[in-house]
């Protein structure tokens, strides 16, 4: 069984400060979902709304169409991974996940029958008797997984569940958990400051930026079309540059700046009055060296060229606005560029986004 | 080695010898003398080695009557105290920043408040509460142990509450909100979760609030009315004049401490050995026999029975020959000495007064300990031989010279 998630203009504060501002979306059931926001912009709040620890100061959250309110985390059908993943470290692994089964008076041979069972799910069978401090980061964490698994919950809500691993681990874990998502077929809530583990795990993600929610989309058009300059330039590298709307002519805009007359899209079916100031976003991988058939280009100097395994970082520069281009290292993009020489930048301006240059709030 | 270098140790194994003797040397003096047959505590001259002073311990009524009280008023301080304490503790960690320092500091007071404040506190406030329910003097209001147990609890429970509150501060509030959220009801996170994690501290809290009940004077001297506790039963047998069985009792003490600390002590290394996970590679642990060796119950177990083997040996132990033959050179010794004053006397004719043999000594002696120390010589020439002491010994000290004299009948 899995079940709907519905946040209903949902506002929380502590005090004077609002931790989550508004929040309207609905998370559908079976779904991957991950809200990405830098530290401190809300999605703890959230999360603890969503699982009972906090009681919404405005609004109201369902889950599978029941109001949550006055329902307390032990009632409702979440299981919320902590960030610190909060195991019982004077328990055992087995004891660890059948707790739940514990709590609600499950027989002692049938935990441990449920225990193994869930070990196995999570390929790691046979630890069951030893205690938690002996695992690895990593067995922590699935163990934390099988212990929300096992009180059958409709949905999982996950804190940040990587951010304690290294890097390796991490890459692993991000596949491990879709997979263990597929296998389950739950809904999983996941938080994340990490772009990349929100979108290479998730259905949808919603950006979140100081409580607001930004941008809530598949992960290929957060990437493709930022909807905000806050989600253009927190989700992946990008080039930005201001200057003002000169002219606009159904989605296609030309943005006066510094650097010249440079065309661009407007992200959202906006309009703009011409001499709004906006900020043009170009990803770095849009960028290419050398002029193109019915492509913008910017001619700049060349500051630097670094060089990071399979792609090549090329800082340029012009009128003081830096820009910086990756080309994919195949091998051949020819030789190689020296500092001062002048080049042509071209891009697509299908996918360079003109948007407002404050956040909206 | 340099000279230096060599000065610097001498000198600070010189220091460590001085400072451990100055912590167990009393220890060690009072051991010896609880096996000294001298009526007063000390080791010379020895006498002879005798463990009758225990048995005089323990039929010291007054004394066993108050350690009953005091276990009983120990079980009742422990039994409160120790909820209060973790109740406080837990107020304490729940409570806003603002109001925690206000609370802090109302349940930290009792523990600054003089003890004999305590003391008169308890029984003017429950002695008013019974006066004002309509409670008669025989009420337990007017109880003792009542007043004792109710007086201790007042600042006991705030030592608990201080256990509980160190030992909470490193509690993970995240491991009760995985509980919850993982089903349990708030009673169940508190016994499956919070409890088992403070159950060190509740043995060190009960423990703790044992001892300060057990050994609690100034609040319960007040509070125990015309009972008596073990410690204020002590208190006043020191009063009336010291003998050896007090020193018995200090054996018996530190026996019970010494055995307490190495069965502690194994189950810490024991412990830790386990959670640091050396224990398989460790030469003790790494084997069955070295671990049932060193298994805190094993260790135990076989302190307990070499006492109980102490206990036995010592109780057959009959020291009545030795003692007869001191107490017959002592005699003789007398024999000599009076023989030895009558010629002087003889010689420095005529005596200005006679002697007064029999003249209780200790009520004429300045000083407190009067003899305890000097034994056999008069303190000055022209001094009365020393008499039979009379049956019922007036003098704080009179014991202690209990062994100058001829033995009664
Ligand atoms: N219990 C609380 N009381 C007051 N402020 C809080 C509380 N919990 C969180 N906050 C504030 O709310 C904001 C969002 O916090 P959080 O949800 O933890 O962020 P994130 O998880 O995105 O890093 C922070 O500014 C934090 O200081
Ligand atoms: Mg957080």
């Amino acid at each position: 069984m899995t079940k709907d998630v519905a946040l209903d203009h949902v506002t929380i504060r502590f005090g004077s400060h609002t931790a989550v501002d508004n929040a309207l979306l609905t998370i559908q059931g079976g779904e991957f979902f991950s809200f990405l926001g830098p530290s401190g912009c809300g999605k703890t709040t959230l999360l603890r709304c969503i699982s009972g620890f906090i009681e919404p100061t405005e609004g109201r959250v369902l889950i599978g169409g029941n109001d949550m309110r006055r329902v307390g985390p032990n009632k409702r059908p979440t299981a919320l991974i902590f960030q610190n993943l909060a195991l019982f470290p004077l328990m055992s692994v087995a004891e660890n996940i059948a707790f739940p089964l514990e709590v609600r008076g499950v027989g002692r041979k049938e935990r441990r029958r449920r225990a193994d069972e869930l070990l196995d799910l999570i390929a790691l069978p046979g630890v069951g008797d030893k205690k938690v401090y002996e695992l690895s980061g990593g067995q922590r964490q699935r163990v934390a997984i099988a212990r929300a698994l096992a009180v059958e919950p409709d949905i999982l809500l996950l804190d940040e569940p990587l951010s304690a691993l290294d890097l390796k681990l991490r890459h692993h874990m991000r596949t491990e958990l879709r997979s263990i998502q597929k296998r389950v077929g739950l809904t999983f809530i996941y938080i994340t400051h990490d772009q990349g583990e929100a979108l290479t795990m998730s259905d949808r993600v919603a950006v979140m930026s100081a409580g607001v929610v930004q941008q809530i989309d598949v992960p290929e058009v957060i990437y493709d079309r930022p909807r905000t300059a806050f989600v253009a330039s927190f989700v992946g590298e990008t080039n930005a540059i201001s200057g003002k709307v000169a002219s606009q002519s159904g989605g296609d805009v030309v943005v006066d700046t510094p650097i010249g007359m440079l065309p661009g899209r407007a992200s959202g079916g906006r309009s703009y009055a011409p001499g709004d100031i906006v900020t043009l976003f170009i990803r770095p991988e849009q960028l290419a060296v050398g002029e193109a058939a019915n492509a913008p280009s910017i001619s700049c100097t060349v500051v630097k060229e670094e060089f990071e395994g399979s792609v090549r970082n090329l800082f340029l520069e012009d009128k003081g606005i830096p820009l910086r281009l990756s080309r994919v290292n195949s091998g051949s993009e020819g030789a190689p560029l020296v500092p001062g020489q002048v080049v042509k930048a071209s891009y697509n301006p299908e996918k360079a986004w003109a948007l407002p240059a404050t956040p909206e709030a | 080695m340099s000279a230096s270098t060599l000065r610097g140790q001498t000198f600070s194994v010189g220091y460590s010898l001085l400072f451990f003797g100055f912590l167990f040397g009393p220890l060690i003096i009072m051991t010896i003398t609880a096996f000294n047959s001298s009526s007063f505590p000390r080791i010379s001259p020895w006498e002879c080695f005798t463990t009758e002073w225990f048995g005089v311990l323990v039929n010291d009524r007054r004394l066993m009557g108050g350690l009953v009280n005091s276990i009983i008023i120990g079980a009742g301080v422990v039994a409160l105290s120790v909820p209060v304490g973790l109740a406080g503790a837990l107020a304490l960690a729940e409570i806003g920043p603002k109001l925690r320092s206000a609370l802090y500091t109302v349940l930290i007071t009792p523990i600054l408040i003089p003890g004999v404040v305590l003391g008169i506190s308890t029984i003017v406030f429950w002695g008013h509460i019974g006066r004002q329910l309509g409670f008669g003097y025989d009420s337990v209001f007017f109880n003792g142990m009542f007043l004792t147990i109710a007086g201790q609890v007042t600042f006991i429970s705030a030592y608990a509450m201080l256990i509980f509150s160190a030992r909470l501060q490193r509690f993970d509030p995240t491991l009760t909100e995985a509980a919850l959220d993982l089903g349990a009801t708030p009673g169940q996170a508190f016994r499956k979760i919070m409890l088992p994690f403070l159950r060190p501290a509740i043995l060190s809290a009960a423990f703790l609030t044992l001892l300060a009940s057990f050994e609690n004077y100034n609040t319960t001297v007040f509070t125990i009315l015309a009972q008596s506790t073990f410690t204020t039963a002590l208190a006043s047998k020191v009063r009336y004049g010291i003998d050896p069985s007090l020193s018995a009792l200090a054996v018996i003490i530190i026996a019970v401490t010494l055995i307490g600390a190495m069965i502690q002590e194994a189950h810490t290394r024991r412990r830790e050995a386990i959670v640091t996970g050396r224990a398989s590679r460790s030469r003790l642990y790494g084997n069955p026999i070295g671990r049932f060796v060193a298994h805190p119950a094993t260790i135990g177990l076989l302190l307990i029975a070499l006492a109980a083997v102490a206990i036995w040996r010592g109780s057959l132990h009959d020291a009545t020959v030795c003692k007869q033959e001191v107490i017959d050179e002592k005699r003789a010794n007398q024999q000599r000495f009076l023989e030895e004053q009558q010629k002087r006397m003889k010689q420095n004719a005529p005596a200005p007064q006679p002697a007064q043999p029999g003249a209780p000594q200790g009520t004429k002696n300045p000083s407190p300990f009067g003899g305890a120390f000097g034994n056999v010589a008069p303190q000055s020439p022209d001094a009365a031989p020393p008499g039979p002491p009379p049956a019922q010994n007036p003098s704080p000290f009179g014991g202690a010279f209990q062994g100058l004299s001829p033995p009664k009948q």
